[in-house]
């Protein structure tokens, strides 16, 4: 329908097939909806997002001269876009189309019609409202860094250095750690193909090292982040570093003769390290470290009680002198690959890892697999030393658990049957059984792996365990064979918690300081689950790997991939645009009172001849400038106080 | 006919009206008395938008992000906590219940508590009925 107006708004009703039209009577909003003053055209059709639909915004547009649109459908979160780039190519200022959110507020909550249908009313009245008041505007463009910044050093952060530094961008890569390479440097042989770990990544690591374009800071934490896409300035705290790694030979004759011995992290604690250590031969940097916690010399080299290692280093590579400092870098684009750790085996009690040697975690045991662990790849039992016979794998420890976390850690199944079939291999006359609650497999390869390995005879026991402990050098685990009905109570020689991924110490301070969010669990939330699974809600900031939740090797990497090609993609342009919807003053009514200075949190408001200015490149458009304003000269473009008033009105409007 | 009280809700556009998506793809229920605007941040709602609306419905009903630290503006839910704590005291003088204005903290992942909080809401505003200044039962 058709009527006559100054104000030409076309409001565009959406079915959603049954989504909405269930619940909501589109029809009777489509008609209402037609009766206000300032809307000349509605209509209403099954799937406003599809081509159709489209199709139907743009006529429209065109064959009533329309000024601006709303559409009424779902989450704006989901097609504004969509609608906004139609109403452009249909020679319309994008930010003339609202969308008024009739599905997940209205018809999914509801569900009396008559209800629903006097709410939609009422929602999309007050975007009629917004959209009369809103103002044509064109993106503002700021100039980008052409830099990133990547922060972790994992196999995720490796992968998304190499692709954005094979690019021809510059890479700034952070590491909390004295060696990249994170937890994969650990491993074994990885799932499903059995390939050695070390020669997937060590190749990799010295590529990362060697690469022109890559700057490496180990030993370093991200501690601020300010800015905002395409020009982010962040702080990073380096520990300090007393050994110059240009200089040092890697001799090892500092090792030799510090007196400190300390629990090797690289070795999951199951080793001696020296306090002057390299975290492994391979590492990269490939330097020696001094580990000042353990060091003699008190708190950070204050005071010099010991110097055997400066005295022994031919190369004159070690300086007590140095301290940690502050590097200040800038960077377009930010990518957070911060990993995991696991799940604290002290919080199952009652699985007794930590209380007993022989029951370990599932890292430690890969360690014990790996030719360059603390028993060069024969898996000895930390009580004794001796080789175990009879191994049982414990599956889901402190997964899938409400008492613990309960979400599935996505690769236990996978490496724990892989450890299962590693020994196996070296020792076939061993009894090997795995406690699992249900075989998740469901990568590439993966289901085949199993059933490989259970073909091997290895033992899958389908039941939570309850209790495990150590009596005698035999660790007893109690469970339950849910397939038989059995209870279970046996001996082995040893048991492998499979611990859950768990967020890492310190991820939440930097989402915070990032400005971006992270789930109940603390991984990183993405964009969105499905279209959007690499962005951050925050422009210019990328997650990549197990920062964002439980993955395999696979799909880290390929994840890392995706985030170095939405870099690139972003690295590719010489400036980039920024929101317009900002703050903006009218002078004549400012009084320079400063409270608007004082509340931006962007510090992009400042006083120039006496009044409030706003710089355009700065402000996020928060509006918090606009709501302590005493004298309403500083306005929010496109959320004024007048439009926020005529939407109360109309949500406020009683249903006829 | 029940009195049916009216909710407007200020929802800003990263927390409280995501977590109020996520209610709705959870397909959660709750009463329809509330009808929500979006904002872009709790800091951008001035007293007196909330004024205004609390003279046109029953209650008014901020949701935004989690204090401290996670507004997507820095600190503007703080705004909005410092402002909503004064109106508060404002309203109990004026003689209308501070009851009527609720702030929550709600997350994008939280559609549940979105939905409990309509719910207590919309009982808590049946219990004290209509909006009437000078006449309202005041909380100890």
């Amino acid at each position: 329908m058709e009527r006559k107006s100054t104000e030409r708004i076309g409001v565009f009703v959406c079915h959603c097939g049954r989504n909405i039209a269930e619940t909501v009577d589109v029809e009777r909003v489509t008609e209402e909806i037609g009766e206000h003053p300032s809307v000349v055209f509605s209509e209403h059709y099954d799937y406003m997002c599809s081509q159709p639909g489209q199709d139907m915004v743009r006529d429209a547009i065109k064959n009533h001269s329309l000024t601006s649109i709303v559409v009424a459908a779902c989450s704006p979160t989901l097609h504004e876009k969509t609608f906004r780039d139609v109403v452009e190519k249909a020679g319309m200022n994008r930010y003339k189309c609202e969308i008024a959110n009739i599905r997940e507020q209205d018809s999914w909550v509801h569900t009396d019609k008559e209800e629903a249908t006097a709410k939609a009313l009422r929602i999309t009245r007050s975007i009629v409202e917004k959209v009369r008041g809103n103002r044509e505007l064109s993106p503002i463009e700021v100039d980008l860094h052409k830099r990133a910044l990547i922060i972790g050093g994992g196999i995720a952060g490796m992968q998304a250095s190499l692709d954005i530094a094979n690019a021809g961008h510059q890479v700034v890569l952070v590491e909390r750690e004295a060696t990249i390479g994170g937890h994969v440097a650990k491993l074994a042989e990885t799932f499903p193909t059995l390939d050695c770990a070390s020669c997937i990544l060590t190749p990799r690591m010295s590529e990362v090292a060697n690469h022109p374009n890559i700057k490496l800071i180990v030993n370093a934490e991200v501690v601020d982040v300010e800015g905002y896409v395409g020009n982010f300035r962040v702080k990073i705290l380096k520990k300090a570093s007393y050994i110059d790694a240009d200089a040092c030979n890697l001799c090892a004759k500092c090792e030799g003769v510090c007196p400190e011995n300390v629990l090797s992290g690289f070795d999951e604690y199951l080793s001696f390290r020296k306090a002057i250590y390299i975290p492994f031969p391979q590492a990269v940097p490939s330097t020696y470290t001094i580990d000042t916690e353990a060091c003699l010399n008190p708190e950070g080299m204050k005071a010099v009680i010991c110097s055997k290692c400066r005295d022994v280093c031919e190369a004159d590579a070690i300086n007590y002198d140095r301290s940690s400092e502050m590097i200040e870098e800038q960077a377009g684009v930010i990518v957070v690959a911060t990993g995991y750790q696991l799940y604290a085996p002290e919080n199952i009690g009652e699985y007794g890892a930590g209380k007993y040697p022989d029951i370990i975690t599932s890292l430690q045991f890969e360690r014990l697999l790996a030719p360059n662990g603390p028993t060069s790849g024969t898996p000895r039992r930390p009580s004794d030393g001796k080789i175990p016979k009879k191994l049982a794998f414990i599956h889901c420890a402190g997964s899938r658990d409400e008492n613990h976390n309960d979400y599935c850690s996505s690769i236990c199944c996978m490496y724990s049957s892989k450890q299962a079939l590693l020994f196996h291999e070296h020792y076939p006359d061993s009894e090997i059984y795995n406690f699992y609650i249900d075989l998740r497999a469901s990568g590439k390869n993966y289901e085949q792996f199993i059933k490989r390995v259970q073909d091997e005879g290895i033992n899958y026991i389908r039941g939570k365990v309850s209790k495990i402990f150590e009596q005698d050098g035999k660790v007893t685990v109690f469970g339950i064979d849910t397939l038989k009905g059995e209870r279970i109570e046996d001996q082995f020689d040893m048991a492998v918690l499979a611990l859950s991924m768990v967020a890492p110490a310190g991820i939440r301070d930097l989402a915070t300081k990032l400005g971006i969010s992270y789930d109940d669990y603390g991984w990183i939330s993405e964009e969105h689950p499905k279209l959007r699974p690499v962005e951050t809600p925050t422009a210019g900031i990328f997650v990549a790997g197990v920062a964002h939740g439980p993955k395999d090797i696979q799909t880290t990497v390929a994840q890392a991939s995706g985030a170095a090609s939405k870099v690139l993609d972003m690295l590719s342009h010489d400036v980039i645009t920024h929101l317009p919807t900002v703050a903006r003053v009218e002078r004549d009514a400012c009084s320079a009172c400063r409270l608007c200075v004082s509340v931006c949190p962007y510090s992009a408001i400042t006083i120039e001849d006496g009044a409030a200015s706003v710089n355009e490149a700065l402000c996020e458009g928060g509006g918090l400038c606009a709501a302590i304003c005493p004298s309403g000269a500083i306005e929010l473009t496109n959320m004024t106080g007048i439009q926020m008033m005529s939407m109360i009105d109309a949500v406020s409007e009683e249903p006829r | 006919m029940s009195f049916r009280p009216r909710i407007t809700a200020f929802l800003c556009q990263w927390c409280g009206s995501k977590g109020a998506d996520m209610a709705g793809t959870s397909r959660m229920k709750y009463p329809s008395t509330v009808t929500p605007i979006r904002v872009p941040c709790t800091g951008r709602i001035d007293l007196t938008h909330v004024l205004d609306a609390l003279t046109k419905s029953d209650g008014v009903l901020i949701g935004g992000c989690y204090t401290p630290s996670n507004c997507h503006y820095k600190h503007g839910n703080y705004q909005a906590l410092k402002r909503v704590e004064l109106l508060k005291v404002f309203l109990k003088q004026m003689g209308v219940n501070p009851d009527r204005v609720r702030l929550e903290w709600i997350r994008a992942s939280e559609g549940k508590k979105f939905a409990e909080t309509i719910r207590s809401f919309t009982e808590q505003l049946e219990k004290l009925g209509p909006l009437k200044t000078q006449e309202e039962a005041m909380p100890e």
